[in-house]
């Protein structure tokens, strides 16, 4: 196992975020079985769909990590950042929207070139090989 | 309100000049502005007359278009000359009968070329150096020429020597001076131009006085000299200086000097206040000016009046500098030293062929006047010392000595004053460019069409160049090449270290040449860069995570997330099979169907997970992929060239589909877009590509660095008349040169602009193997050739990146449910928010709805 990342879905407009550790919430939380670690690509993105929503997953191996955020890219309209490059900037790991070429903080959901957009971000892990997901407290959707 | 009526009589250079600028004014509003052209075509570029012969096309010396004119509510009468003047009614009478009356008349009626009275002047194959028309007329009968003659040693003659020997004639030049450039040079500068100028092979006649030119013995002509020799040639150019065209004012009884000229005063105005005379034809202050720049600041000063504004001609600075069939030549204020108590430093080479002189003040303070020839470098910085009045360095001898260990002899841009006039044709500040880099303008060419500095002779484009690099660098603007933060290289550095270090992935790349992970603007740099030379596979593991999206799924995304296809046609032949194969697939998949501009057909609204099923049938009814989502070659488009067409005079068609073949997915820079055109007609519109070849009698025109778009370029012509081996040769090694140099995402038509020398340089690499590395673009492009596989075929044949790579979800099957369409003239669209939501339910904003 060799990731965590512990942010909660940051909304447009509030900016508001809690930050959540490994002891609030998490035990009582499920969580969602994706997909097997091998169907990750390396330094890429693919689209899950967990419960009925499409959630970006990226594979950074050079950070040993993994990161989720949601696909759907608030400036084209379009459910495309799963198909975005992936890099850092300033050290900041980042994938850039394939339309208009934004770029969100795989940590944070925080557009770098407008602080006023973000898209959420999920908690993810690696248990036995599978990639799992847990999605925000009290937000199931069916 | 009635409007004025303002009549422009001459739209040659000046008088077009003075019409652009007066219509930007307020003073535009109360004229209603009429101007007669005795020429067939609107306004060109004179000063660059000799260059028509590279590219027979008039349009390329075009100052403006009738639409210009039209916009501004300016009537043309082309090709009706005006021929007379009654001032008694204020009215204009032209050939054709055209009458029109005037409130203020302008006459810009420039000169004509002097022809002495020689007999026999007026012979069969006898020309003057003025219109494109005598140029054409030049041509038509060079070619059926040996030998060819110009009288007049002069700037123009020269010129018009070059010309003549462009045109492969046996040239030689007579001039009744006892030098060339008489007016211009001292003796020795005058001694070493004729030096520099035989050797190019022009055989220079000095102090011979024609007197005759009879029927040659052996040639066309035989020109007869005073002192008894003789010349034998086909042709003869004069180009002996010029005379204003001052009939019309002589007839219309305006004031005239003695020896021509409508004389006029400092507001340049004629002896009939109502009567302006602009450009060649005034006479002011005893002074003809034969020069463009003096001819702009005229109109400049009528414009400035017309507008209630007080400005006055004082003069004009007839310093010049120019290359001469390939030889640099300047001269400065006072070249022959007359001042009283002037007095001078000079530096001869006869080695390396280098004139230089200063002619400076008694105190030996200032500078009065300067003599380049074969070396110009220091024109530029002279230049400054002598318009500005700027004290000159003691001693002031190491302005012309050569420098060594590169010491700066020059003056810097930092040092010269505010007021500094940059370019004297467009009257250009050093302020007012620094003004407009303050303003946040920072490109060269933006600063170009901002402040019109260096676009009327060009000359002063350098000195310009070194202002804005020195400008942009105080403000620390100084343009950085990193490609950005993750490698400190331009992208030519980057594919000069894969190259030697024969680096082959991205990661080797970053661990020893860079820093972080990398990001979305040097990883398809580096996958270009690999991929033009090794062209590998681009969706294997090692390169399929660097790709844009498009090259990643070998589509191109549209803003609703899904993509487009597009098969190659080449050269934009198709079967009506394969055209019905085509609309089959089309209509299997519901896909929206567009012609595109490069002559193939673009399929919208393909999902990802159904592009395989798409190629699958596309491959199988014997398309290939088109590569319309890679930066790389894309199409050849043609016209249906001599096969079919009247006028054709070549298989352009054949051509297109050989090169399409040829050169088809190369990864580059940037797109590349190329046309074959079978004739002059140009229906493949080849001349807006970044390589675009036309079809001649002889063989093929090569034109390159063409572009549409949003700043179209006209492409320049490379070659002419070339063979179908020397012009793939060529297309080759272009290629090879510019996926090297350029940088990422920078088209043929702004890597050409930047590149330094410009397309001379381009030239010299590519034809004449300046730097010794042909074979090697040779090699490589060949190598690219041989490697080329459809990519699309060979991803159909990997389970395993199908399966991986073009499934919507990596848990689910299915596709994305935000991806509706809805009906528009009997095709699919994307659906817009709006019927989203009223068709499926979807939100309008669904970040908000979770």
């Amino acid at each position: 196992m060799f990731l965590c990342v512990l942010r909660v879905p940051a909304v447009k407009k509030t900016n508001q975020r809690t930050d959540m550790t490994e002891t609030t919430a998490s035990r009582t939380e499920t969580w969602i079985d994706v997909c097997d670690v091998s169907d990750l690509e390396p330094d890429a993105g693919v689209c899950a769909l967990v419960a009925g929503r499409q959630i970006a997953i990226f594979h950074l191996p050079k950070l040993g990590k993994v990161f989720a955020i949601g696909n759907y890219d608030p400036f084209s309209h379009a459910n495309v950042l799963s198909r975005g490059l992936t890099g850092d900037i300033g050290g900041e790991p980042v994938v850039a929207s394939p339309v208009y070429k934004q770029h969100f903080s795989l940590e944070t959901g925080r557009c770098l070139e407008d602080e006023t957009v973000s898209v959420p971000v999920y908690r993810v892990r690696i248990e036995g090989g599978r990639v799992q997901i847990q999605l925000p407290a009290g937000e199931k959707r069916p | 309100m009635q409007r004025k009526k303002l009549v422009v009589i001459g739209n040659g250079m000046v008088g077009h000049h003075f019409i652009e600028q007066l219509v930007q004014t307020e003073a535009a509003k109360q004229f209603e502005i009429i101007t007669f052209s005795e020429e067939p075509r609107l306004a060109y570029d004179r000063v660059h007359l000799t260059s028509y012969f590279e590219t027979r096309d008039p349009a390329k010396l075009a100052l403006t278009t009738e639409d210009f004119y039209r916009e501004h509510g300016v009537t043309v009468h082309l090709g009706d000359k005006a021929v007379a003047i009654d001032r008694a009614h204020k009215i204009v009478r032209s050939e054709k009968g055209t009458e029109v009356p005037y409130d203020v008349l302008v006459l810009a009626t420039g000169s004509y070329p002097f022809v002495p009275p020689i007999p026999g002047h007026d012979r069969e194959g006898c020309f003057v150096y003025r219109t494109i028309e005598d140029l054409e007329a030049i041509t038509r009968t060079a070619a059926e020429s040996r030998i060819g003659a110009v009288v007049g040693g002069g700037l123009l003659g020269l010129e018009a020597a070059k010309a003549l020997q462009d045109l492969g004639l046996e040239t030689h030049v007579v001039e009744f001076a006892p030098r060339l450039m008489a007016v211009q040079l001292d003796e020795e500068g005058g001694a070493m131009l004729r030096r520099k100028i035989e050797a190019l092979g022009v055989a220079v006649h000095t102090g011979k006085n024609t007197q005759n030119i009879v029927t040659g013995k052996f040639q066309r002509l035989k020109m007869e000299f005073a002192d008894g020799d003789e010349l034998e040639t086909d042709m003869i150019v004069f180009s002996a200086g010029i005379r204003p065209r001052d009939e019309l004012a002589r007839q219309a009884g305006l004031e005239v000097g003695p020896r021509g000229g409508i004389v006029v005063d400092d507001h340049c105005r004629t002896s009939d206040p109502d009567i302006f005379a602009i450009g060649e034809c005034a006479l002011w202050n005893g002074q003809i000016f034969g020069l463009v720049a003096p001819g702009y600041q005229m109109a400049r000063v009528v414009v400035d009046l017309l507008n209630g504004k007080e400005a006055a001609f004082t003069g004009a600075d007839l310093s010049t500098k120019l290359k001469l069939m390939g030889v640099d030549v300047g001269t400065i204020g006072d070249s022959h030293g007359r001042t009283p108590g002037a007095h001078s430093y000079v530096y001869k080479n006869e080695h390396d062929e280098v004139y230089k002189r200063l002619i400076v003040s008694a105190d030996n303070r200032k500078l009065l006047g300067a003599v380049l020839v074969g070396d110009a470098a220091a024109y530029d910085t002279l230049l400054q010392y002598y318009q500005n009045g700027i004290d000159l360095p003691q001693p002031p001898d190491a302005l012309i000595l050569p420098s060594n260990e590169g010491a700066p002899a020059g003056l810097g841009p930092d040092a010269l004053p505010e007021s500094a006039t940059i370019c004297s044709c467009h009257n250009v500040t050093k302020g007012q460019i620094v003004a407009c880099i303050d303003r946040g303008v920072v490109a060269l060419a933006d600063i170009k069409s901002e402040t019109k500095a260096s676009t009327g002779c060009g000359g002063c484009a350098a000195l310009l160049k070194s202002i804005v690099d020195a400008e942009l660098e105080k403000r620390g603007l100084e343009v950085k090449k990193d490609i950005c933060e993750h490698f400190p290289y331009s992208r030519q550095e980057l594919y000069h270290i894969i190259r030697v270090e024969q680096i082959r992935t991205f990661d080797e790349l970053l661990e020893n040449h860079g820093r972080g992970l990398g990001c979305d603007i040097c990883k398809p740099a580096v996958a270009s860069i690999l991929a033009s030379y090794w062209n590998d596979y681009v969706l294997s593991d090692k390169y399929f995570k660097l790709q844009d999206t498009n090259d990643f799924r070998l589509a191109n995304l549209q803003k609703d997330g899904t993509y487009s296809v597009v098969p190659r046609v080449p050269g934009g032949e198709i079967t009506p099979e394969k055209l019905i194969a085509l609309g089959e697939v089309a209509r299997k998949y519901n896909l929206y169907t567009k012609i595109t501009g490069g002559q193939r057909i673009d399929l919208f609204g393909a999902r990802l997970e159904q592009l395989p099923h798409i190629w699958k049938d596309l491959i199988d009814a014997g398309f290939e992929s088109g590569h319309a989502y890679a930066k790389a070659v894309r199409t050849v488009k043609s016209c249906v060239g001599s096969t079919w067409c009247r006028y054709g005079v070549q298989d352009s068609v054949g051509m297109a589909i050989f090169l399409e073949h040829r050169y088809k997915g190369i990864r580059a820079p940037h797109k590349i877009k190329m046309a074959v055109s079978g004739c002059t007609r140009e229906c493949a519109e080849a001349q807006c590509k970044d390589i675009g070849v036309i079809a001649t009698e002889k063989g093929w025109n090569l034109y390159v660095c063409g572009n549409g778009g949003m700043k179209p370029r006209h492409a320049d012509l490379f070659a002419t008349d070339l063979d179908d081996e020397t012009l793939v040769k060529y297309i080759d090694r272009f290629m090879a040169f510019y996926i090297r140099t350029a940088d990422r995402l920078q088209r043929t038509s702004t890597w050409l602009e930047n590149l330094e020398g410009g397309l001379d340089y381009l030239k010299e690499v590519i034809i004449d193997d300046k730097l010794g590395i042909c074979a090697e673009l040779e090699r490589q492009i060949q190598h690219l050739v041989e490697t080329y596989e459809c990519e699309w075929k060979k991803t159909l044949e990997n389970e395993a990146i199908l399966k991986k790579r073009f499934r919507f979800f990596v848990n689910a099957e299915g596709g994305d449910d935000n991806v509706v369409f809805v009906e528009e003239r009997g095709q699919i669209r994307p659906a817009t928010p709006e019927e989203k939501h009223r068709l499926k339910g979807i939100p309008v904003e669904l970040e908000e709805a979770s």
